[in-house]
């Protein structure tokens, strides 16, 4: 579903992606895990199409999106939401997730029944409709980033550390809602610190050090993996 | 009472013309964080316009429309001429395009047409006056405060229940988010300098029909006061950008009634001085701007 070969990712002369290859299958959940700082993030820019790679190459479905700029992308069917949770403060929660069917907006009755289901999964985000995003609390906007990009109806979710910042409570809803989205058939990149969390959701994990992949397999072997600790303590 | 009326007949036209200024150079600075200072030759193009098919013998309403039509495509000139090519390597480059451009225009005016003043057909409407309650006004004035009205309507209209001016307000707070939705980045400045240059044109024609003729160099004052306003109100904020244009109408045209003859012509050393203190007592302009943003 979404291959990325040999990519790397390049500010000025620092290499922070060192040419990391991995892949995720078509419903599959994939836990991309590693420090602050080990190039994460900016894989994460770069298949959105909001930095340029230096070299290797991303496809989605076969087509090739390297150069893809970010509004190519999302039209490509990758919708991506972003670890600085950005929702647009000033307009209202239901003009933020208008706004995420931007690609649809000529499907309006396609968008009002896409509504309705996540107003199911998130009922919180139908009680603060007319409300501006930028009163919510940051756990309600994050669902609402999350729901603003299944608006889009992508065939691949990227989610970029959605338990930043927020209480263990409010983590736990996440993280179950994020398995509830997989068992409807998504596809997930999972970008996370917290490794426990995010294995307990991924099929597959790859954990980068220094901008390079440093091991790889399903959560399992992972989690039982000596080496996982070392690379987080940085040993 | 009459002397009320004329009062507020004086700051709500002279207000609607300032707000509507501001609010062309506002929308384009929330999205770029860049001042347009070729906005000023956008007025001076729908002046000209006006003044060339004058002998056209078309109606004035077709000429208004052509006038306000050339400022739109100006607009969008400006931002192929002066925006894009520059605009992803440093704000330094596009302060200097956009005078440049503007130099350009005004150029390009004193030396296909004339440095001197040209007149601009007016319909007779423009130089009748009414009375209204015993206050004796210019017809052109009540039409301005129509015209102010409308428009400040038609683009709260926009901004708030159209997809477009929703995505031009996200852009605004976050572009590359925006971007991420799929909202086209181009699709949306293009848009933003049409608006612009749709307001500058609608201004000009206001604005000119105040003088009744056009030189190179009309587009100044109105940049500078769309200037002043925004950076009063809140340069990025719309609403501000219109609240910043009636204040600063309601100084000038207080500073016009309660100035002697002889300190008239100091007028303007008041207004700035005004200004500056309601800078000092709110640096961020009255009205904040969407919190975030970083320059795109």
């Amino acid at each position: 579903m979404l291959d990325v070969t040999d990519l790397s990712v390049s500010y000025g002369t620092i290499r922070a992606v060192r040419g990391i290859s991995f892949t995720v299958g078509k419903g599959e959940l994939v836990s991309l895990l590693g420090a602050n700082g080990a190039g994460k993030s900016s894989t994460i820019k770069c298949i959105a199409g909001a930095l340029k790679a230096a070299g290797g190459s991303i496809a989605l479905e076969g087509k090739d999106i390297t150069a893809a700029n970010p509004e190519q992308v999302i039209r490509a069917g990758l919708a991506t939401v972003p670890e600085t949770r950005d929702v647009f403060p000033d307009l209202t929660v239901a003009e933020n997730l208008m706004l995420g069917a931007y690609i649809h907006r000529r499907d309006q009755a396609g968008n009002r029944q896409n509504l309705e289901k996540l107003h199911t999964l998130f009922p919180r985000l139908a009680e603060r409709s007319g409300q501006a995003a930028g009163t919510l609390s940051g756990g309600e906007q994050q669902m609402l980033v999350i729901a603003r990009a299944l608006m889009a109806r992508p065939s691949v979710l990227l989610l970029d550390e959605p338990s930043l910042g927020l209480a263990p409570a409010i983590v736990e809803r996440i993280f179950e809602m994020i398995a509830t989205l997989k068992q409807s058939g998504l596809t997930i990149l999972l970008v996370e610190q917290n490794v426990n969390q995010a294995l307990s959701v991924a099929d597959r994990a790859y954990v980068m050090r220094l901008g390079a992949i440093v091991a790889s397999g399903t959560a399992d072997e992972i989690r039982s993996g000596s080496d996982l600790s070392a690379h987080y303590l940085g040993g | 009472m009459a002397f009320a009326i004329q009062f507020v007949i004086d700051v709500l036209s002279l207000g609607g013309a300032y707000a509507l200024m501001a609010l062309g150079l506002v929308i384009i600075y929330g999205i770029l964080r860049l001042v347009n200072f070729a906005y000023g030759e956008l007025i001076m193009v729908a002046g000209y316009t006006m003044y060339l098919s004058s002998g056209s013998g078309l109606p004035w309403l077709v000429m208004a429309t052509l006038a306000v039509g050339m400022a739109v495509l100006f607009g969008i000139l400006t931002d192929y001429a002066a925006f894009r090519p520059v605009r992803a390597k440093s704000v330094t480059a596009v302060l200097i395009t956009s005078f440049a451009f503007s130099n350009l225009l005004q150029n390009a005016a004193l030396l296909f047409i004339s440095p001197r003043p040209r007149n601009v057909p007016l319909p007779e409407i423009f130089s009748q006056t009414i009375s209204i309650g015993g206050a004796i006004t210019p017809v052109r004035n009540l039409i301005t405060i129509a015209a102010s009205i409308v428009l400040l309507a038609g683009v709260a209209f926009l901004m708030r229940k159209t997809t477009l001016g929703i995505a031009m307000r996200a852009a605004a707070t976050n572009f590359t988010m925006a971007r991420m939705l799929g909202v086209p980045a181009n699709l949306i400045i293009s848009s933003a300098f049409a608006l612009s240059g749709f307001l500058a044109g609608v201004v000009g024609i206001l604005w000119i029909g105040r003088i009744g003729t056009v030189v190179p160099g009309v587009g100044l004052e109105p940049l500078l006061v769309a200037f002043i306003a925004t950076v009063i109100g809140g340069m990025r904020s719309l609403p501000g950008a219109v609240v910043g244009g009636f204040l600063l109408a309601l100084i000038d045209t207080t500073l016009n009634y309660t100035l002697s003859q002889d300190l008239l012509k100091f007028r303007d050393a008041f207004t700035f001085s005004l200004v500056i203190l309601i800078l000092l007592w709110r640096p961020q302009g009255l009205i904040k701007g969407p919190a975030s943003g970083q320059r795109t």
